[in-house]
């Protein structure tokens, strides 16, 4: 019987449209201090942020490539633009989004998703956020979700307390980079004791080609508050190269909760490198929910500093690894106060020749005391072609302390197939159960309508992919 | 309804170049319950995967049609849809699937279209009840940390509700108490009809207590060495397998412990 033959990757990527170019502004190509003084002067920027730039550019410029994680060959900082302007106009309202854009994004069915089931959307296209809202009842509340330039202009206090002391520029050279371009991403305030109970969306989408998209999101949770912030990718099909350099930095105060949920789906010529760091205070609870199935390389590790006592950290993953993919992935959880606890479950499938890497890290320092992490990393392996990797790092000098550790690497058992298959399941569609089931914990973590979208795209991905 | 007809003849095959079944012949159709008894090693199981169509039991010789079409010449899935069910002794767990998806899935394809959800669950249910489990045991992830027990009943869930027209049963009795093994057996005698031919390998003669058979068969070195009625299941019970070694001519050995005696 066998698993995976030849695997027919004529796969329909089905988000790989691109636009016409009518752009309002579009950098030259490559990086200099004056392509960032240009970003921050077409951004009209205090001079704080233009300064915070222009010393990031310099670490970035100092800061050698990661030597580990995956291949980063591909990637020519010269043959980039860093800043792409669409289009003069943000819109409120759909209907003020220009006609090509607007398009788009009802390909992707954001409009629609909005209307059905969600409390606010950001569409961000190339370099800026292109559509903006929240529901009133929320504005009301208090509850701030705005484009982080916006925020830069109007809550300029609050953006300055907490930009880049989550992530700072010198954290690596993505970071560094990111610092120094970044344009758009989300800007959350949630005040105390406020609950948003329907997700936030905000969707994020590259349409030129060789194009760097570098948003930033800051979160911040205030006490006792919650908030579930969903993210979703996607861009054209190019033979080159593009860059999705995110920083994402999240506060989550005293008792406060915030759920962080991305589905990444990049073509396959995306270079995802991206910095996600939460600060969980006492009591407080963060969850990274973490989906990536595109890009030709992924080097992301969601992680937690919990640095109040009894904070809560989790991270939740999965990779799919395709024909040409490394999904180099993972989390990364310190705990710096006695009695927190994390749990990080990691799956990943790799088939076709796809690469998928677990690299995680738990590290508890001697005064923690009473901290209980736990690491599941489960990895299934569709063929022979297809490889995966466990790289668990744990640095733990407090005596007590719970741990737990568990790595499985599989492959669809001819004894699960046959299994089903005697049943009247044809093998296909036996396979696919198998993978569904093995992600099935990351899909019940999903809002219903992202669950499907799941099972779909994964069908998608194993189509022709069994013998 | 056509009545099922199985029929196997001088079926040989191997596990990884190994002969083990050397030739077996035998004929079960509807309403009729046909146990095959036998020492460990005798090809009671080897003879269950060969008819379901596992990959590792290569034949090499021999036929078997059910109703007059080739089974052999099917894929594991198709077997299943021609009416051919395994209850497995040791089910295979397949986390993330619940008992309910997996039940409603192969219900599909058994059926060539799709069950609404509502007549499913009633059928699910009702065959629930029969079998004494509790209805949350439907959500629970496929044979992921079941008992002994659980597994199977679970496998007798699946025969209750996909209603093969032949039920292979490999062992279905090992491992169970004795109340067990009488829900068990009485699930299956609910089931006894016109339109199912039920084949029940036993080590052991205990099931047969409940799960009267028509007709016994007692398998030796790959070949059915012996048939008659229920008669020589009790045979088997009071004197072991040694006289019918002295009577092929085979080396006796130390009985294997009394099966009843748990």
């Amino acid at each position: 019987m066998g698993m995976a033959k030849e695997l027919g990757l004529d796969l329909e990527y089905k988000y790989g449209f691109h636009d016409p170019e009518n752009y309002t502004f579009k950098s030259r190509k490559g990086l200099d201090r004056r392509v960032v003084e240009e970003i921050s002067w077409m951004k009209n920027e205090p001079d704080w942020m233009r300064e915070f730039r222009l010393k990031s550019l310099e670490i970035f410029l100092k800061k050698p490539l990661p030597t580990w994680g995956g291949d980063l060959s591909g990637l020519n900082f010269d043959d980039m633009y860093y800043y792409v302007k669409a289009t003069e106009k943000k819109g409120r309202s759909w209907d003020e989004v220009p006609e090509t854009i607007k398009k788009t994004f009802d390909r992707l069915g954001i409009p629609e998703a909005e209307r059905k089931f969600l409390a606010g959307v950001a569409a961000q296209y190339e370099s800026e956020v292109v559509y903006h809202k929240i529901r009133e009842d929320l504005e009301r509340q208090g509850v701030i979700f705005v484009d982080t330039d916006t925020a830069v202009r109007e809550y300029p206090d609050l953006v300055k307390e907490y930009f880049g002391t989550v992530v700072p520029p010198s954290d690596n050279k993505f970071a560094a980079l990111n610092s120094a371009v970044w344009s758009g991403g989300s800007f959350i305030y949630v005040p105390k004791g406020v609950r948003v109970e329907i997700p936030l969306q905000a969707y994020f989408r590259i349409n030129t080609e060789n194009m760097g998209q570098f948003e930033r999101t800051l979160i911040i949770v205030d006490e006792g508050a919650f908030v579930h912030y969903v993210e979703g990718c996607t861009a054209p099909t190019y033979s080159s190269a593009s860059l999705h350099s995110a920083v994402v930095e999240i506060i989550v105060k005293k008792g406060g909760r915030c759920r962080y949920t991305t589905i990444q789906n990049w073509s396959t010529n995306v270079y995802n490198l991206v910095t996600k760091r939460a600060i969980a205070h006492e009591e407080a609870t963060m969850e990274w929910i973490d989906g990536n199935l595109g890009s030709k390389l992924t080097m992301k590790y969601p992680s937690v500093f919990l640095v109040g006592r009894k904070a809560k950290g989790e991270v939740l993953s999965i990779a799919l690894a395709n024909k040409g993919q490394h999904q180099d992935a993972g989390a990364k959880m310190v705990h710096s106060a006695p009695e927190t606890s994390s749990t990080i479950t990691s799956k990943s499938i790799s088939l076709g020749g796809g690469r998928t890497t677990y690299r995680g890290l738990v590290r508890v320092p001697k005064t923690s005391y009473g901290c209980k992490s736990r690491v599941e990393c489960d990895a299934l392996i569709l063929d022979d072609l297809s490889a995966s990797d466990t790289i668990p790092y744990m640095e733990i000098e407090a005596d007590d302390v719970t741990m737990e550790h568990e790595a499985t690497v599989s492959k669809i058992s001819d004894e699960q197939l046959f299994y089903l298959m005697s049943r009247g399941i044809k093998e296909e569609q036996a396979a696919k159960m198998i993978v569904q089931g093995f992600v099935e914990p990351f899909r019940k973590a999903l809002p219903m309508e992202y669950a499907i979208e799941l099972n779909r795209l994964i069908e998608l991905e194993m189509e022709g992919s069994v013998g | 309804m056509a009545v099922p007809k199985l029929v196997i003849e001088n079926l040989q095959a191997e596990v990884e170049g190994t002969p083990i079944l050397k030739g077996v012949d035998l004929e079960v159709k509807g309403g009729e319950v046909h146990a095959i008894m036998g020492p460990n090693g005798a090809g009671k199981s080897t003879l269950a995967f060969t008819l379901a169509g596992h990959p590792r039991y290569q034949v090499t010789g021999g036929r078997v049609t059910l109703n007059g079409e080739d089974v052999l010449a099917m894929s594991p899935d198709e077997r299943a849809r021609a009416g051919l069910f395994l209850a497995f002794q040791y089910p295979s767990e397949v986390p993330g699937v619940t008992v309910a998806n997996f039940l409603r899935t192969a219900l599909n394809e058994l059926r060539g279209e799709e069950i609404p959800a509502r007549d499913f669950l009633k059928l699910l249910h009702e065959k629930m009840d029969i079998l004494q489990m509790d209805r949350a045991f439907a959500n629970r992830y496929l044979n992921e940390g079941f008992s002994g027990g659980e597994k199977k009943r679970n496998e007798m869930l699946q025969l209750a509700v996909l209603q093969p027209k032949i039920a292979i049963l490999d062992e279905t009795d090992s491992g169970l108490d004795i109340d067990a093994v009488r829900v068990v057996a009485e699930s299956v005698n609910r089931l006894r009809g016109p339109e199912l031919g039920v084949i029940v390998i036993t080590h052991y003669s205990r099931i047969l207590r409940y799960l009267v058979p028509d007709y016994v068969h007692i398998m030796f070195g790959g070949r059915i060495v012996r048939s008659g009625g229920r008669e020589l299941a009790d045979k088997l019970e009071e004197s072991g397998y040694n006289w019918l070694r002295r009577e092929l001519g085979l080396e006796e050995v130390e009985e294997e412990v009394a099966p009843d005696v748990r």
